[in-house]
C-alpha cells in the first residue's frame, strides 16, 4: 500500500496538474454551483423545511431517487453485458451497434421523450402489444424508469469499454492454464478488474437519471404523489416566480447525490484496495 | 456541393451577426408558445406596412416558450422590446421584479391591453363518442380529460378556473362545491403535461383521454393542421374570457431606442389589418367590426372574467396555484410528515442500493 | 487486436452456446431501449418522404440552429478534453487525501438537473443577479446570447473525459511511466509515448461523448437561451419548436440529424483503429 505514496513516485506534473484540475473545477462548477446555495440561503431555516419537505415534495424524492437507482441498476447489468459483447465477440452489425451506443447522448432529451412516448404509449409500436396484457408504461412510473435506462445507457457501457479493450488477455490465458475454469476467470480475474468502472458508470448513470428532466416529462404521466419527478417541482416553483424555493430543492437534490456519488466513489476505492 | 455547404455557413454566419453591422432596425418580440403562427404573419405583414411608410428595412425577431418561462427571461435580462404573453399575472411579475415596466401597465392599451381574447373550448374526438356536451360532462365516472398542469402552464390556469367559475355559477354554487367539482374533475386526468402543446400531443398523437381541454384557437388550430376528420370542437354553456395582454417594455425600448417601433409594433396590432390577421388566427379580435365579420368562427357563449369572478390574477393565483393553494390541497391531501420522511424514502433504495 | 482475440480463442473464450445467448440478451435489450426509439426517429422524419426531410433541414432557422450547435461543440471539447486529461493524469497517477471527494466534486455537473445548470448562470449573470448589472452597463451579453450557452453546455459536459479517464487510467497503474522515466524520457514524452497510447480508447470515448452531449444538450441551453428565433436555437431548441409547431415531420428529420452523430462516430472510431493498426505495423518493420 506504501508505494502508492505521492513521494514515492517519480512521476512528474503532480502539483500543477492538480493546481489546473482545482482551479477549473472552481470556475466551471464550484463558483456557479454556490449560487444555488447563496439563493438559497436568503430564506429563514423554517422556510427552507417547508419547501423542501412539502408531502408532494418528498413524494417526488421517492420517486426520483428509488427510480434512478433501479435504472442504474439495470445499466449496470445490461451495460456490462453489452461492453463484453461488443469487445470480445464478432458478428454482424457489431461496428454499428458499438457507434449507436451514444445515442442517448446525442438525441436531445425532449426528443428522446417524444419518442420513448411514441414508442411505449398505448397506441405505440410496443405499447399496444402490452397495454391489452395489463402492463402500462407510459404515463406511469415505470415509463420514467424506461427514459431513465435510455439515457444512463451509454455509460456503463463506456466506462467499462475501454478497461475491457486493454485489459491484457494474457492473464486470462494464465488463469485457464493454472486450471481456472472460465466463470472462475471471469469472477476471480475480469471482474474485480472492471469493478472500479462498473461503479463509476453505475453512480454516473444514477447521478444522470436522478437530474433528467427533458424526456421524462413526456412518458411520466406527471401526477402529484405519483409519477411527479423532483426536476418538475424546480420548475412548478420557477413558474411562481420562487427562485429561492426552487433552489432550495435543487440544494436537496444536489446534497443527496453528492452523498451518494462520494459513498460510490469511497466504495470504489475500498474495492481496488480489496482487488489487490 | 462544397461551394454550397460554404454559402450556407456565410449564411448561417450572416444570421449570426449582431444585426448593428447592416443597420437594420430590429425589434424582438417576447411571446407565448400558442402565438408562433399568429406572430409569423404579423411581422411580415407590420415590416412590410413600415417599409412601405419609411423605406427601413425591419426585422422582428420571435421568441417563443411558457408564458412564465418567458416573463422570467426578460426579468433575467433577456432584451424584448414588446412582450405579449398569456396572462396579466406574467407581466406583472415584470413589473414586480425587475421594473422594467410601470405598475399601470395594463391601462396603456384598449381592452385591458389585449388586442385580441379567447376562450377555453374542448375537443373531442369525432362524432363525440362520450357524449361532451358541458362542464358537467367532464366529471362523469369514466370521462378521460387531458388538461395541462396549473402549476407549470398559463393556459391551464384559464381552463382550471374556467371549470371553477362554471360550478360558482350554477344554482347554488359556493366556493366549496366549485372545489369539490374542480377535484372531481382532476379525477378524471390521466396526464398532466407541463404545457398546453404537450397536452395536445397527448390527446392527439398519443390518443390518450376522451376530452382536451383547450383555448379557442389552439382547438381550432389542432383541428385543420391534424385531421378536420379527426377531431371536434365543443363548445361549453359558460366560459372564461382569456385575455392575453402585451406591453412595451420601457426600459428595454429606451436602452435600445426603439420605443418609437414598439409602440407603431403595438398599435399595427390593434389596426383593421392587424385584427384581420388576429381573426385568421382564431382570436376573438378586439376590434368590433372585424369581431362582426368573424362572428360565424366564434359562437357565442356565456364569458365570465377573471376581474370579476377571481378578483384579478394576483389574487386568483394566491387562492389556487401557489404552494397550499386550492389546487395543491386538490392532490395534497394532508399528510404527515413522519409518513413519508426518511423511511419512506430510504424504503425502495435499501434492496436496490446493495445490489 | 482481432486476429489476438480469435488465435486465442479457444482458451479465453467461452463455448459458442453461452456467445450467443449473451449477445442475443444483449441485442434485446439494445434493441428494446436504443433500436427502437431510433426507428421510430426515422419512421417519423420520413413520415412526409425525401423532399420534406431535405426541405426540413433547408430551412433558414434549421442552418442557423445547425451552425450555433457546431459552434458550441467546437468550444467545449476542446477545454473539457484538456482538463479532463490534466484532472485524470492528476488523479489516477497520484494518491493525496480528498481523492475521492474531488473525484465527487468532478461528477456533480452529471447529477444537477439541466434546469438548474441553467439557472445558476441566470443567477450570476441575469440582470437580477451578481454580475448582471454591471454586464449590461458594459454592454457585454453572456445569458440569452451565445457565451451563455456556450458556458452552460461546458458545465454539462464537464466531467465526460475526466470520468473516461480515470477509471482505464487507475486500471493501468504507473509501473510502465515510471520504467519509462527511469530510461530517461522527459514528463511530456513519458505522457505522449507511453500514457497516451493506454488510453487512447479511453480519449476517443470521451470525447465522443462530450460532442454528444454538447450537440444533444436541451435542458440547461434552454434555460440561457432565450430561444430567439434565427439566432441563439441550437438543434434541439430548433427540434422543439418544430414539434410544438405540429411540423412533427420536420421536427424528427432536424433530430434524426444528431441520431446520424453516431454514423459520425463509428467513421472515426473505424478511422482511428485502422490509423493505429498502420502505425504498430509501421513501427514493427522500423525494428
Amino acid at each position: 500500500m506504501g508505494s502508492f505514496g505521492t513521494k514515492n513516485t517519480v512521476l512528474p506534473g503532480f502539483g500543477p496538474a492538480l493546481g489546473y484540475t482545482i482551479f477549473y473545477l472552481s470556475i466551471i462548477v464550484l463558483i456557479p454551483l454556490s449560487a444555488l446555495f447563496f439563493k438559497t440561503a436568503t430564506l429563514t431555516w423554517d422556510q427552507f423545511l417547508v419547501a423542501v419537505t412539502s408531502p408532494r415534495v418528498v413524494a417526488s424524492y421517492r420517486i426520483t431517487f428509488g427510480a434512478a437507482l433501479f435504472a442504474a441498476s439495470v445499466n449496470a447489468v445490461f451495460g456490462v453485458l453489452t461492453a463484453w459483447v461488443l469487445v470480445r465477440y464478432r458478428f454482424p452489425g457489431r461496428k454499428l451497434i458499438d457507434a449507436l451506443v451514444d445515442l442517448p447522448f446525442a438525441l436531445p432529451t425532449a426528443v428522446a421523450g417524444i419518442t420513448l412516448a411514441s414508442v411505449y404509449s398505448p397506441n405505440g409500436w410496443l405499447g399496444q402489444w402490452l397495454e391489452p396484457r395489463g402492463i402500462k408504461i407510459a404515463f406511469t412510473p415505470l415509463g420514467i424508469m424506461v427514459a431513465m435506462i435510455f439515457i444512463g445507457l451509454p455509460f456503463v457501457v463506456r466506462t467499462v469499454q475501454p478497461v475491457l479493450e486493454e485489459l491484457d488477455q494474457e492473464v486470462e490465458e494464465a488463469a485457464s492454464c493454472l486450471g481456472a475454469n472460465r466463470l472462475q476467470t471471469f469472477y476471480r480475474v475480469i471482474f474485480p478488474t472492471m469493478l472500479p468502472a462498473i461503479l463509476t458508470g453505475f453512480a454516473l448513470a444514477f447521478a444522470r437519471a436522478v437530474g433528467e428532466y427533458g424526456s421524462i416529462i413526456f412518458i411520466a404521466g406527471n401526477m402529484p404523489m405519483v409519477s411527479e419527478i423532483t426536476p418538475l417541482l424546480i420548475i412548478t416553483k420557477l413558474e411562481q416566480y420562487d427562485y429561492a424555493g426552487a433552489t432550495a430543492i435543487a440544494t436537496v437534490m444536489l446534497v443527496a447525490s453528492f452523498v451518494l456519488l462520494l459513498s460510490i466513489n469511497l466504495l470504489q476505492k475500498w474495492s481496488r484496495r480489496f482487488a489487490e | 456541393m462544397t461551394r454550397r455547404a460554404i454559402a450556407v455557413i456565410f449564411l448561417a454566419l450572416t444570421a449570426l451577426s449582431p444585426a448593428g453591422v447592416f443597420a437594420k432596425s430590429e425589434l424582438l418580440n417576447v411571446s407565448y408558445d400558442p402565438t408562433r403562427e399568429l406572430y409569423q404573419d404579423f411581422n411580415k405583414a407590420f415590416a412590410k406596412q413600415w417599409k412601405q411608410r419609411t423605406s427601413q428595412d425591419l426585422v422582428v425577431k420571435q421568441s417563443h416558450g411558457g408564458s412564465g418561462k418567458q416573463a422570467r427571461a426578460v426579468i433575467d435580462g433577456l432584451d424584448a422590446d414588446v412582450v405579449t404573453l398569456a396572462l396579466a399575472y406574467d407581466i406583472d411579475e415584470i413589473y414586480n421584479k425587475a421594473k422594467l415596466i410601470p405598475r399601470d401597465w395594463q391601462k396603456r392599451l384598449p381592452g385591458n391591453s389585449s388586442p385580441y381574447t379567447s376562450t377555453i373550448v374542448f375537443l373531442v374526438r369525432k362524432g363525440n363518442p362520450k357524449k361532451i356536451r358541458d362542464w358537467d360532462d367532464l366529471v362523469r365516472p369514466g370521462v378521460k380529460v387531458i388538461t395541462p398542469n396549473p402549476k407549470t402552464s398559463g393556459g391551464a390556469r384559464w381552463n382550471y378556473l374556467a371549470a371553477w367559475a362554471y360550478a360558482l355559477k350554477q344554482k347554488g354554487g359556493s366556493d366549496a362545491k366549485a372545489k369539490e367539482f374542480v377535484a372531481k374533475l382532476y379525477r378524471n386526468v390521466p396526464v398532466l403535461d407541463s404545457g398546453a402543446r404537450g397536452s395536445t400531443t397527448t390527446f392527439v398523437q398519443r390518443g390518450q383521454g376522451d376530452v382536451l381541454v383547450a383555448w379557442e384557437n389552439e382547438a381550432f388550430l389542432a383541428v385543420n393542421e391534424l385531421g378536420k376528420d379527426r377531431f371536434e370542437i365543443v363548445v361549453p354553456s359558460l366560459s372564461i374570457l382569456a385575455e392575453p395582454p402585451v406591453t412595451l417594455v420601457d426600459k428595454v425600448a429606451d436602452r435600445k431606442g426603439t420605443r418609437k417601433l414598439a409602440e407603431e409594433y403595438l398599435k399595427y396590432l390593434y389596426s383593421p389589418e392587424g385584427q384581420e390577421i388576429v381573426a385568421r388566427h382564431f382570436y376573438r379580435p378586439y376590434d368590433k367590426k372585424v369581431a362582426a365579420k368573424y362572428a360565424r368562427q366564434f359562437p357565442a357563449l356565456r364569458l365570465v372574467t377573471i376581474d370579476d369572478t377571481f378578483g384579478g390574477w394576483a389574487k386568483a393565483q394566491k387562492a389556487h396555484f401557489s404552494d397550499g393553494g386550492a389546487f395543491d390541497q386538490i392532490y395534497g391531501g394532508a399528510r404527515c410528515l413522519a409518513e413519508w420522511g426518511l423511511i419512506g424514502l430510504i424504503g425502495p433504495i435499501g434492496p436496490i442500493g446493495l445490489m | 487486436m482481432h486476429a489476438t482475440t480469435t488465435s486465442r480463442a479457444s482458451k479465453v473464450s467461452e463455448p459458442a452456446a453461452v456467445r450467443w445467448l449473451l449477445i442475443s440478451v444483449a441485442l434485446a435489450f439494445l434493441a428494446l431501449f436504443l433500436l427502437l426509439p431510433l426507428a421510430a426517429v426515422f419512421a417519423q422524419a420520413f413520415d412526409k418522404g425525401w423532399e420534406a426531410y431535405l426541405a426540413a433541414l433547408h430551412e433558414p432557422d434549421t442552418l442557423s440552429a445547425i451552425w450555433l450547435t457546431l459552434l458550441t461543440a467546437t468550444a467545449c471539447v476542446p477545454v473539457n478534453l484538456f482538463f479532463g486529461i490534466v484532472a485524470a493524469w492528476a488523479i489516477a497517477k497520484f494518491s493525496f487525501p480528498g481523492k475521492s471527494l474531488l473525484i465527487t466534486l468532478i461528477d456533480l455537473p452529471f447529477s444537477v438537473s439541466p434546469v438548474v445548470s441553467g439557472l445558476i448562470y441566470v443567477l450570476i449573470f441575469g440582470l437580477q443577479g451578481w454580475l448582471g448589472p454591471w454586464l449590461q452597463a458594459h454592454g457585454i451579453r453572456i445569458i440569452f446570447a451565445v457565451p451563455g450557452i456556450v458556458l452552460a453546455t461546458i458545465f454539462v459536459t464537464f466531467p465526460f473525459v475526466a470520468r473516461e479517464l480515470i477509471p482505464l487510467m487507475e486500471s493501468q497503474g504507473r509501473d510502465e511511466e515510471e520504467a519509462a522515466l527511469t530510461l530517461g524520457a522527459s514528463g511530456l514524452q513519458t505522457f505522449f509515448r507511453v500514457t497516451f497510447p493506454n488510453i487512447k480508447w479511453g480519449v476517443l470515448y470521451g470525447v465522443i461523448l462530450c460532442n454528444a452531449r454538447a450537440m444533444g444538450e436541451f435542458g440547461a441551453v434552454s434555460v440561457v437561451s432565450g430561444h430567439v428565433r434565427g439566432s441563439t436555437n441550437t438543434i434541439p431548441l430548433q427540434v422543439e419548436i418544430l414539434y410544438n409547431e405540429y411540423s412533427y415531420a420536420a421536427a424528427f428529420a432536424v433530430a434524426s440529424l444528431l441520431a446520424l452523430l453516431a454514423l459520425v462516430t463509428l467513421a472515426i472510431k473505424t478511422l482511428a483503429e485502422w490509423k493505429i493498426q498502420q502505425g504498430l505495423s509501421i513501427n514493427e518493420n522500423e525494428r
